[in-house]
Order: C-alpha cells, then sequence, then structure tokens
C-alpha cells in the first residue's frame, strides 16, 4: 500500500474508533441530550390500528408526551405489523439509511426476529438503557427479555404482556351451568355438541396463530422441540395431531370454516353479534373492558385452557433509518412509566397487563395502580394457569404456511 | 367541429396534449416495467441481466390460486352483463315516461356513494346478522341468534358480485344517459310503427348506436371488476380471496422473496383482466349475430310488460339496497346497544360519533384537499384539452380515447404497486402531492369522459358571433363557453371528487401510510367488523362527495335562475 493509502486507513480507522457506533443514534444514558434532542421532533408511531380503546389510549400518549417532552406522536394505524417490517426492507433495499417513514414500531415475535435478522433495528442495545426499564420486571419475567426464544439484546422496549384467554357468556345456555370448555378435549366435544358457534381468526393474523400454538401444545408429546426450528419431517411429525384435531373441528365451525374471524375486534364483535359463543383475546382485561363499554353483557366470564395458557410480551422497537429517534426513545420511556402503566392496565381504558414489577414502585408510583378493580370477567392470578412461553419463530412462519395451504383455500 | 386537419399550434395550448400525454402514460409505463422486471428478478442495476420465471410459477403454486383466478374472471364478467342487461331494460321501458327524470334524480346520489360504503351498507343489511334478517326475528323466523348462514364473504362470491353490481348500475345509466342525447330517438317512433315491442324496439334501434359510445366505460367496468380490492376486503370471499388481495398481502410480506411474486401475480391479474376483455369482445359478436338473426326473422317481441315489469323492479331492488344500505349506516353511527335480533337500536348515542371526531375531520378533511386538488388540476387538463382539440380543429382519435381510458382498464393492484415501488426509490412516497399525483391519473378519464359530449354539443356559432364582435379566444371561452356549460363542467369536478375520495388502494400504496384519508380509515376498519365505526367512516366517506354532486346541481340554478335557456341542459346533466 502507498503511503497516502496508509495513512487513509489509519486516519479512517482513527475515526471509526472514535465515533459512536452508529452517530446519528442517540445514547439513553445520557438522558439530558436525548430530551433535548427529542424535543419538537415528529415520531411516526406504526401501531395496530384494529381497537378504539388502543387507539384512544395512544391518543392519550401523543397528548401526554407533547404536553411533556414537546414530542408530537403520530400513530400509523396499520392492519399487519409484517407490513412494517415490509416498509423498512424496502428502504434498506433502496439505500434510505435517514429520514424513513417508520419511528417506532409495535412489535414482537416473528417480525421482531425478522427486523432484528435483517439488521432493521438500531445497531446497539438501547431500550435496557432507558430509566423507566429499571422498574420493570425483567429479572422474573422471561418475556421480557426472551421475544419468542429471539434474544430480546435491548433492541426492543417492553411495553405490555399478554396471555390467550377466552371468554363467554356464562349465562348463555350453550354452557351447562356456566361451565365453559378448558380442556382440547371438552372443547373438541363442545364444537361438535354447538356446531357454528366458534371460531379462531385466520393466520397469518396473530390471535390466529397464537390459537394454533396454542392447540399445539396441548397435543405435543415433547415441548422442548418447540424451543429450535425444525427440518420438514419433524415439523410434519410434530404438528400432525394439530391438523388432525382441526380437521376433525373444522365442518362445526362458524360458517363451516368457509370463513374466518380476522382479528381480535372482529371475534369480539361476533360474540357481541351472538354470532358465536367463544372468543378469544390476548388481553385478559378485554373481556372487562368490553362489559364496562356496554358490548358484552354483565354475564361475561374468561377462561385458559386447563393445561396453561400461551403467554408473551408487547414491545415497542426503533427501526434503523428512523427520522426521530430521539423521540421515539422519549415516547418508549414513558411508556413504561407507572402512570403509562396503571392507565393502560386499567380495564374501562384497554386492560392490558403491566410490565412493572411492583415491588420496585415507590408508594407514589403504587398509587396510580390503587384506584384499579378488577371486572369479573378478569381472571385472578391463580386462576390464569401456568404461562407457556413462545416457541420459536420459525413455528409461527411454518405453522401459518400449512394452515393456508390447508384451510386457506377453500379446500 | 369536423375537421380532421391538423393546424400548427401557436399557443401554449398545445402543449396540453402533450402534458396529458406524459401524465397517463409515463407512469404507467414505468410501473409496468418496475413490475415485469421485479417479478422476472432482472437485476439490471446490479449488471446481472438474468430473467427467471420462478417467481410465476410460484404464484401458479400458491394455494388457492386457481380458484381466485376462477373468482376474478367470473366475477369480472358477469357483474357487467347484469347491470348492463338492467339498464338497458329499465331505459327501455321508461325511456318516454314522465317519472324518468325523477328516477334520474335519485340516481345522481347513488353514484356518489363510494364503492367501500355501498358494499358496508349491503353487508350490515344482508349479513346473517344483518338488518333483513332481524326484521324477521324473532318472530317469523324463530331466531334468536343469527343463523349460520354463509351469504357474505361466500366463497363463490356472490354477494361480492351483488355488490359490484348496484355501483355499476347507477354508473351505467350515468354514461348511458350522457350518450342518448347523439342518438336520434325518432328511431323509437319508427319502429314502434313497424309493430316492434316498446323494449325490443329500444334495443334494436337505439342500443347499438348508444353500445359503441358506452364501450369504454363498459370496459373500465370489467377492469374493476376483476381487480378490485377494496370492495373484495368488505365483502368478498376469504378462502381464497380474489387474486387482487393476494396480490396485496404478497406485496406487504415482510418476506423479500414474496415481493416479486407480488409483481408476477400482478402481471397475471393484468393477464385475467385482458382475458375477460377479449371474452366481452367475443361476446359482443355473438350477440351480434343473434340479434341479426332476430331482426332477419322480423321478431317483433310485442309482449313486453312481464320485460317491462321484471327491469323496473330490478332497477328498483338494486338503487334500494343501495340506499337502504345508507340508511342503516347512518342508523349504525348513532347506535348504542344493538344486539341481535332489534331491529332498531336499543341505545341511541352519539358517543362514536365524538369519540371520532378528531380523526374523522382530520382524515375528511385530507380527503378533500386531496379530491379537491386532483379534480380542479384534472379538469383544468381537461377544459385545455378539449379548448386545444376546439381551436386547432382536431377530432379526438379512437387511439387518444384508448389512450385516456388506459388507467382504468388496467388493474389498479397492478398499476399503483409498481408505481410504489418507483416512487420509493424516487423517494417521494408517502408525500400528498404523490398521492394527488396518482389520483389524477384516475380522476382525468372520467372527467373526460363526463365533460366531453356537452363540450361537443356546445353550439360553437355562438362562439362565431363573439369573434366576429371582435373578443379573443381566451375571452370566449372564459365568458361565452363556460358560463354556458357550468353545469356539466361542476357535474365533471363533482364526479372527479367523488372518484378522489373513493380512493383506497393509491392513498395506501403511494402514501405509504402517512397520508391516510376517509377511505383508508374505513376499509382499515372493515375487518374488525364495529359496526358503529365502520357506520360513521362510510357515511363521512359517503357525504363528502354528495355535498359537491349537490352544489352541482345547485350552482348552475341559482347562477342562471334568470336564464331560462340554460337551466335544463340535456347533456351531461
Amino acid at each position: 500500500m502507498s503511503g497516502f493509502k496508509k495513512l487513509h486507513a489509519l486516519l479512517a480507522g482513527a475515526f471509526l474508533a472514535l465515533s459512536p457506533a452508529s452517530a446519528s443514534e442517540p445514547d439513553p444514558q445520557n438522558w439530558d441530550m436525548v430530551l433535548a434532542e427529542a424535543k419538537g421532533q415528529e415520531v411516526f408511531w406504526h401501531a395496530w390500528g384494529g381497537s378504539e380503546n388502543i387507539n384512544a389510549y395512544i391518543a392519550w400518549v401523543g397528548e401526554e408526551v407533547e404536553s411533556r417532552f414537546g414530542v408530537t406522536l403520530t400513530q400509523v394505524k396499520i392492519s399487519e405489523t409484517a407490513n412494517v417490517v415490509a416498509r423498512v426492507l424496502a428502504e434498506k433495499e433502496v439505500g434510505r439509511t435517514e429520514n424513513g417513514a417508520v419511528d417506532l414500531v409495535w412489535i414482537n415475535g416473528e417480525n421482531f426476529a425478522a427486523m432484528k435478522r435483517q439488521g432493521l433495528l438500531l445497531s446497539s442495545p438501547w431500550s435496557t438503557f432507558l430509566p423507566n426499564y429499571q422498574l420493570t420486571d425483567f429479572e422474573n419475567k422471561a418475556v421480557l427479555t426472551s421475544d419468542f426464544t429471539e434474544p430480546v439484546d435491548g433492541l426492543e422496549s417492553p411495553w405490555g404482556t399478554a396471555q390467550l384467554t377466552f371468554y363467554y357468556d356464562s349465562a348463555s345456555s350453550a354452557f351447562v351451568d356456566g361451565v365453559p370448555p378448558a380442556s382440547l378435549d371438552d372443547l373438541e366435544k363442545w364444537i361438535e355438541a354447538n356446531p357454528g358457534r366458534f371460531t379462531y381468526a385466520a393466520p397469518p393474523n396473530f390471535i390466529g396463530t397464537t390459537f394454533l400454538k396454542q392447540v399445539l401444545y396441548g397435543l405435543v408429546d415433547d415441548i422442548s422441540v418447540l424451543r429450535q426450528p425444525a427440518d420438514k419431517e419433524t415439523f410434519d411429525l410434530v404438528t400432525a395431531p394439530l391438523w388432525a384435531w382441526l380437521d376433525r373441528v373444522q365442518p362445526n365451525l362458524w360458517r363451516s370454516g368457509q370463513v374466518f374471524a380476522a382479528d381480535t375486534t372482529n371475534l369480539k364483535t361476533l360474540l357481541s353479534d351472538n354470532e358465536i359463543d367463544i372468543s378469544m383475546t390476548f388481553n385478559p382485561g378485554e373481556a372487562s373492558s368490553a362489559v364496562f363499554e356496554g358490548l358484552l353483557p354483565q354475564t361475561t366470564r374468561s377462561f385458559v385452557m386447563d393445561y396453561g395458557s400461551v403467554g408473551n410480551a408487547h414491545f415497542v422497537a426503533i427501526p434503523f433509518n428512523a427520522n426521530a429517534k430521539a423521540g421515539a426513545m422519549i415516547v418508549a420511556n414513558f411508556l413504561m412509566s407507572p402512570e403509562a402503566q396503571a392507565r393502560k392496565s386499567n380495564e374501562e381504558i384497554w386492560g392490558d397487563p403491566t410490565v412493572l414489577a411492583f415491588e420496585k414502585l415507590n408508594a407514589e408510583q403504587l398509587s396510580y395502580f390503587d384506584s384499579m378493580a378488577s371486572g369479573e370477567a378478569t381472571l385472578g392470578i391463580e386462576e390464569a394457569g401456568a404461562t407457556l412461553s413462545e416457541p420459536d419463530a420459525f413455528w409461527s412462519d411454518a405453522l401459518d404456511a400449512e394452515w393456508l395451504r390447508r384451510y386457506g383455500a377453500g379446500n | 367541429m369536423a375537421g380532421i386537419k391538423k393546424l400548427p399550434l401557436p399557443s401554449q395550448l398545445g402543449l396540453v396534449p402533450i402534458l396529458v400525454l406524459i401524465l397517463l402514460l409515463v407512469p404507467i409505463g414505468a410501473s409496468i416495467i418496475t413490475l415485469i422486471g421485479s417479478a422476472t428478478n432482472w437485476h439490471g442495476l446490479a449488471g446481472v441481466f438474468s430473467i427467471d420465471g420462478s417467481s410465476f410459477s410460484a404464484v401458479l403454486a400458491a394455494p388457492g390460486f386457481a380458484k381466485s383466478l376462477a373468482l376474478s374472471f367470473w366475477i369480472g364478467l358477469f357483474t357487467p352483463i347484469i347491470a348492463l342487461l338492467v339498464v338497458m331494460l329499465f331505459i327501455a321501458s321508461f325511456n318516454n315516461s314522465g317519472g324518468f327524470v325523477w328516477v334520474w334524480a335519485v340516481m345522481k346520489p347513488v353514484l356518489a356513494v363510494p364503492h367501500a360504503a355501498a358494499a358496508f351498507g349491503l353487508l350490515f343489511l344482508i349479513a346473517p346478522s344483518g338488518f333483513l334478517v332481524r326484521l324477521v326475528s324473532p318472530e317469523i323466523s324463530g331466531f334468536l341468534r343469527p343463523p349460520d348462514w354463509l351469504i357474505v364473504n361466500d366463497p363463490a362470491g356472490i354477494s361480492f358480485a351483488l355488490a359490484l353490481v348496484v355501483k355499476e348500475i347507477p354508473f351505467l345509466f350515468f354514461v348511458t344517459m350522457a350518450a342518448l342525447p347523439q342518438v336520434d330517438l325518432r328511431r323509437t317512433k319508427i319502429v314502434a310503427g313497424l309493430g316492434y315491442g316498446q323494449v325490443w324496439g329500444w334495443l334494436v334501434a337505439i342500443f347499438p348506436a348508444i353500445y359503441l359510445q358506452i364501450r369504454l366505460p363498459l370496459f373500465a367496468v370489467i377492469a374493476f371488476a376483476t381487480s378490485t380490492v377494496d370492495v373484495a376486503l368488505v365483502i368478498g370471499p376469504v378462502t381464497p380471496p380474489p387474486l387482487s388481495v393476494q396480490i396485496l398481502r404478497w406485496m406487504n410480506d415482510p418476506d423479500l422473496a414474496k415481493r416479486s411474486i407480488a409483481a408476477a401475480g400482478a402481471i397475471i391479474q393484468v393477464g385475467i383482466t385482458l382475458s375477460a376483455l377479449l371474452v366481452w369482445w367475443l361476446g359482443e359478436h355473438l350477440v351480434m349475430a343473434l340479434a341479426r338473426m332476430a331482426a332477419l326473422r322480423g321478431w317483433r317481441f310485442r309482449a313486453d310488460l312481464f320485460v317491462r315489469i321484471f327491469g323496473a323492479t330490478l332497477m328498483a331492488i338494486s338503487v334500494g339496497l343501495v340506499v337502504l344500505g345508507i340508511a342503516l349506516l347512518v342508523l349504525w353511527s348513532f347506535a348504542g346497544v344493538w344486539r341481535f335480533p332489534s331491529s332498531l337500536p336499543e341505545v341511541w348515542t352519539f358517543k362514536t360519533w365524538f369519540s371520532q371526531m378528531p380523526n374523522l375531520l382530520e382524515t375528511g378533511w385530507r380527503a378533500t384537499k386531496i379530491a379537491l386538488v386532483s379534480s380542479g388540476l384534472s379538469l383544468v387538463l381537461v377544459l385545455a384539452s378539449l379548448e386545444n382539440e376546439y381551436r386547432s380543429n382536431i377530432q379526438i382519435t379512437r387511439i387518444a380515447w384508448w389512450i385516456i381510458f388506459i388507467p382504468l382498464l388496467i388493474p389498479q393492484i397492478a398499476f399503483v404497486g409498481g408505481l410504489s415501488v418507483l416512487f420509493l426509490k424516487l423517494g417521494i412516497d408517502g408525500t400528498l402531492w404523490a398521492v394527488i399525483m396518482v389520483h389524477m391519473i384516475f380522476v382525468f378519464p372520467y372527467v373526460y369522459l363526463t365533460l366531453a359530449d356537452p363540450w361537443n354539443a356546445f353550439d360553437t356559432r355562438y362562439l362565431n358571433v363573439a369573434r366576429t364582435l371582435g373578443k379573443s379566444d381566451n375571452r370566449n371561452f372564459w365568458y361565452v363557453r363556460l358560463p354556458i356549460l357550468l353545469a356539466p363542467v361542476l357535474a365533471a369536478f363533482a364526479l372527479g371528487f367523488a372518484v378522489s375520495i373513493a380512493q383506497y388502494l393509491p392513498t395506501l400504496l403511494i402514501g405509504a401510510g402517512r397520508q391516510p384519508t376517509i377511505s383508508t380509515e374505513a376499509i382499515a376498519l372493515a375487518s374488525g367488523g364495529n359496526r358503529r365505526l365502520i357506520g360513521t367512516y362510510a357515511i363521512v366517506q359517503t357525504m363528502l362527495p354528495f355535498i359537491f354532486f349537490a352544489l352541482a346541481s345547485l350552482i348552475p340554478k341559482i347562477a342562471w335562475s334568470n336564464r331560462q335557456a340554460l337551466q335544463a341542459t340535456r347533456a351531461g346533466k
């Protein structure tokens, strides 16, 4: 190498060594600088917009971050988080490394894994350095650090936890003594006895995929096989009982399985319309929320499967090319604050469970949670049963594809 | 004017046709090239020139592809046939009756209703938990819970077809009424004198001439029916969905490989549309042969009372479905608790309107801004083109007509899909002006279509008189032609406005989620099934174009209240 080129390489190396990992990424450990940088920024938060409760909550968050931190929050309502991943990926493809359309995205699971593996997130960990992260229950709740077995690595910030919960009208004549079918066998028998009164959301919608995983958990012999990806033969072998179960209930589903529900809101509407008798959701507080709204009768109750319930956490993440990274961090931090978390878990507003650890909160922070009482339709901690952790992200995609092949094409 | 020779064009007006060509053809050409490149995995920029058909085979191998294809095809052919039949039967039966003007008055608001809103209304009406079943429950039907009937979202697409037909009928009615003044209606008296029945006589004497004029709009209807996405999302089949919906899903998949599969699917969609048009063209010849045979054999079909009543009933049902659907949307927007089997809401509330007002205002205002600009600019372009035709003595050729209609003949999912990728590369996606520009591509043909006939029917001798009085061409345009043509111009603007408001796919894809309009919000709510919300948004979506249609009727009446001859011009109203 010539002398000039050596000097050039040396200078470049020195420059790289001195600058932070990415010059444009705010450092959350220097929170004052983040606050200063965020002032006046506009954050475009791409979040699922299919539930009015959640949209209203996000609007409240917008008002708060505007008045407290000077950050303008705009919710971009999306129907599938996969679309956002596709968007950021497309931007990366055409070389847009700044001013991306997405500043913050509500995400978890296979979408997070996709973004992480394709390098679509910030280059260094940030969420674990946010001030409010210390209040979360990350030591005890594995779902906050391992997202569908993919390590979070500080690349997404926890927002809420979820557990697959079913709910129904206990006063309906479809349930003997108001007792719901809490095991897979009972559920299968119930569907047969009540044709056209049960459905699930069509995968790849999130709750549909979760339902498949829930049933798979109940039928598989050794659940450790779900902790890692599998090849085709293993997949077919492991999921054979699942397809057999679905085949058996298919003719007795709502609309004979020719039409499926679209998402959790659609399932709630179907139950409210008395088209189906059992609905399902991620949000254990959703049933109470709906009762409070007047959408469902007071006799609505929740239940979970007796062998455990698929549980996970949901997060917010910042893409690598976000325009308002500092503002996004401010929003992510605010979402974890006791005040925002308490309002979120208030069933009159949303009912989504909190990620915070109550032991870590001081008296003032705890007081936000005081005024809330759980509705009758929400299960207590003991009744909520064991949490089944999410399988590897491979299983979500593989189950979706196979389901579409078998049931999504009107076969 | 019948002059065909092209004179030299001194004014800037001559640039307008070039501008129009650029507006219409360049985006289409660019997007098709992008699509083909994506579908064949052509990485030309990387210097690797290779194409492969793997994406196409992936599309063919997709689950349910054959059914999706068949669905798009049969819907695309069936709905225009039905719509055309109903419209022709109706006009044939009642053209001479006095109540016709009244029917025309009812038809215009129905025309203003966006496709998606009409589909929502129909959904609330005919669903098993919908209004019609509630009316008869539980007294007559004995239903305490909604029956498990597969009516909406049925795999065969019948409810989907119905939702399309009820909107195609007013549109075809509208274009037929625009075409009628070109035909000498005295022919009906001749055939009546020859002993033909009223309906058959009209079909023999008038229909062929009309058909030539409505052919292109009819092709646009076929193209729309084969490739619509928004109506399919509301009321179409789900397992499997029509091909256009499937393409949208592939387009939004984070898996990179699916993007080229989407492009391949879009090209196949274009193929489906073209095939449907080809089958229609063959059908035309078949019908011509049959009609010729019937004419030569002298079949008179005098006993057509049943046919006339049938035509009137079908038309009434079609209009009634839309009107009733809209009424239901209004009811649902004010409904608090409305559980099956109540026929009317048990609890009424303003809560939905109050809670949604900020978002309704924001998205409604954005939609209005986009529609005002795109329709306004399109109107300017159309007027400039037409005036240029007049001044240069050009008669617009058949080819030019086809070029104007190309945006309506290419499936939106294919065209806008390719365009959105292009805009992303250019970095202009997500901006308001990008959305307006793409809207203009679809608004321009409709505005031109609405304005062309009244423009040509204008008696240019007025302009000659003005010229002899020493006034310039420009002045005559503003002070003579435009005031006389005020009603058709406003009607064209209103139609362009309605077309822009209803646009879903262009706003969604080109706007990249940053430009939510009332239509994108309404369709996004469709999957949740929350009827209160859907009703509220669909009502606003309907009211916006309706306001402008009403203004388009009122303003000329007020402006020319003291000009009798300008009151009710036949053409284009």
